[in-house]
């Protein structure tokens, strides 16, 4: 299996406090993972990493190395532009643009990317992006109207199906059920499902019962460290480290 | 040991499935003691108990069945507390078919009673004491978590095997003498034949002990000592 990121030796700091310690980490193509710990374990901070947004975090720095398809994200060839298309991203909070339209809302990526697009065009992606967030159906006789007035589940969809317009390579989410009842989270846990048939999907999730249902591999993090990694079901039935064991039954502290 | 559990309800509900399984245990242990002893000492009259410990004992197969599925719905348990409930649910059949095992001596144990003896008792209180043992030892290596005296319970499902194959050809030996003997010889093989299969059950207990504490599947292999 291809690894799409291998991240060797990564630590990161916020000024001089050091909130990621030495973190070692494969994440293979086509393979959900969730990254699972408790709150201030570094596990955003983590996954931030992976498509540089803490770029405009006053006094965060790195050290280590982030390989993406076998390249260092923060050697100066890359375009932090042209890698957050590649390393999308979904938040906790649906958040799609206030005064654009559901097709704007999907288009915008597009457009920004500088190509040319005909309204044909446009359509064609918009569909099919809305088609694999699995909001096709229930958005399509309101295109126009604004994507804030969709249901948070919708929003939601709404801001993966902006995240797949631009085809990348890998979804990263940060909590996206968070703010979710149980029938949208069971709809965005089933999307999941089906896109790791195409693309790799790295999940931050503070439920442990999502991350035994949608993930391949766990990763467990704790005071910025890496504690494990292992198959979802080995993590959940017998993890190899005692503080994993503590976390995901309950005992902490 | 571990830190302390965030719900105190939860690490409740876990003691109160180990305590049914440890009642229900207590309870087959007793009966496998009793009705051995009614067969041996030719005395009728600790059957009646054993009827109503069989009782407590379904009622408690439900009830561990019950509170397990409970917990599982209700806790989503992980980790040690899953392979210990799923070990709770596993111990419980096998204890159940202890109880039922004991009723089987039992009703060899009333025909065995109502004529003259074949022979004096020398190897069945031999194996009964044996398995008995070892479901005692069994059920004490699942309250404390103790693999040591598991794999060591484990070991002693073959003495168990060796007196029962002993006891089948003692009695063929009485069969093929004189005919007449058959039929308490059959119902002396048949007590042999439950006692081996209540040792049995203990050995299970031992590999699902094993399974809850250190998360390795000893089953169906030679277990490395």
């Amino acid at each position: 299996m291809n690894n799409v990121f291998e991240i060797r030796d990564l630590s990161g700091w916020f000024g001089d406090n050091q909130v990621l310690k030495n973190i070692h980490m494969d994440i293979a193509q086509y393979t959900v993972t969730s990254v699972m710990g408790p709150s201030g374990c570094g596990k955003s901070t983590f996954i931030r990493c992976l498509n540089r947004m803490h770029d405009m975090t006053p006094g965060f720095r790195t050290t280590g190395e982030i390989l993406f398809d076998g390249v260092n994200i923060n050697s100066e060839a890359i375009d932090p532009v042209t890698l957050r298309r590649k390393v999308g991203m979904v938040f906790q909070q649906p958040n799609p643009f206030p005064r654009m339209s559901v097709f704007e809302n999907v288009a915008v990526g597009l457009r920004l990317n500088g190509k040319n697009w005909s309204r044909n065009g446009l359509a064609e992606v918009v569909e099919k992006s809305l088609g694999m967030a699995a909001l096709w159906e229930e958005v399509k006789d309101k295109l126009d109207s604004p994507g804030v007035s969709l249901s948070g589940g919708q929003q939601q969809r709404l801001c993966i199906a902006r995240a797949l317009a631009v085809e990348p390579e890998v979804l990263l989410m940060d909590e996206p059920c968070s703010a979710l009842d149980p029938v949208s989270t069971a709809k965005i846990e089933e999307l999941i499902e089906v896109l790791r048939e195409k693309y790799t999907i790295v999940v931050v999730t503070h439920n442990m019962q999502q991350a035994a249902r949608i993930s391949n591999n766990v990763a467990f993090f704790l005071l910025g460290e890496l504690i494990e990694m292992d198959k979802s079901g080995k993590i959940f039935t017998n993890p190899s480290d005692k503080r994993t064991e503590e976390y995901i039954t309950g005992r902490f502290g | 040991m571990m830190g302390k559990r965030i719900s105190e309800h939860y690490t409740e509900q876990l003691e109160g499935i180990r305590e049914l399984v440890l009642r229900m245990g207590g309870l087959a242990e007793a009966m496998t003691r009793q009705v051995v002893q009614a067969l041996v000492q030719r005395d009728g009259s600790l059957l009646p108990e054993v009827r109503s410990m069989e009782l407590q004992v379904n009622k408690l197969h439900v009830d561990i069945d019950e509170a397990c599925l409970e917990i599982i719905a209700l806790r989503q348990p992980a980790g040690y507390d899953l392979r210990f409930v799923t070990a709770a649910i596993k111990i419980n059949t096998d204890m159940e078919r202890i109880g039922d095992h004991a009723i089987n001596i039992l009703e060899k144990t009333l025909s065995l009673l109502a004529v003259p003896p074949l022979k004096p008792l020398i190897d069945i209180p031999k194996m009964a004491e044996v398995a008995q043992e070892m479901l005692k030892d069994a059920l004490d290596a699942f309250v404390n978590g103790d693999v040591d005296l598991a794999q060591r319970t484990i070991a002693r499902d073959d003495i168990v095997d060796q007196l029962k194959d002993d006891i089948f050809l003692e009695l063929i030996d009485y069969m093929s003498a004189d005919a007449s003997t058959i039929p308490k010889a059959m119902d002396l093989i048949l007590v042999s034949r439950c006692l081996e299969r209540i040792a049995d059950h203990a050995t299970n207990i031992c590999e699902y002990v094993i399974f809850m504490v250190l998360g390795t599947d000893v089953r169906h292999r030679e277990y490395p000592s």
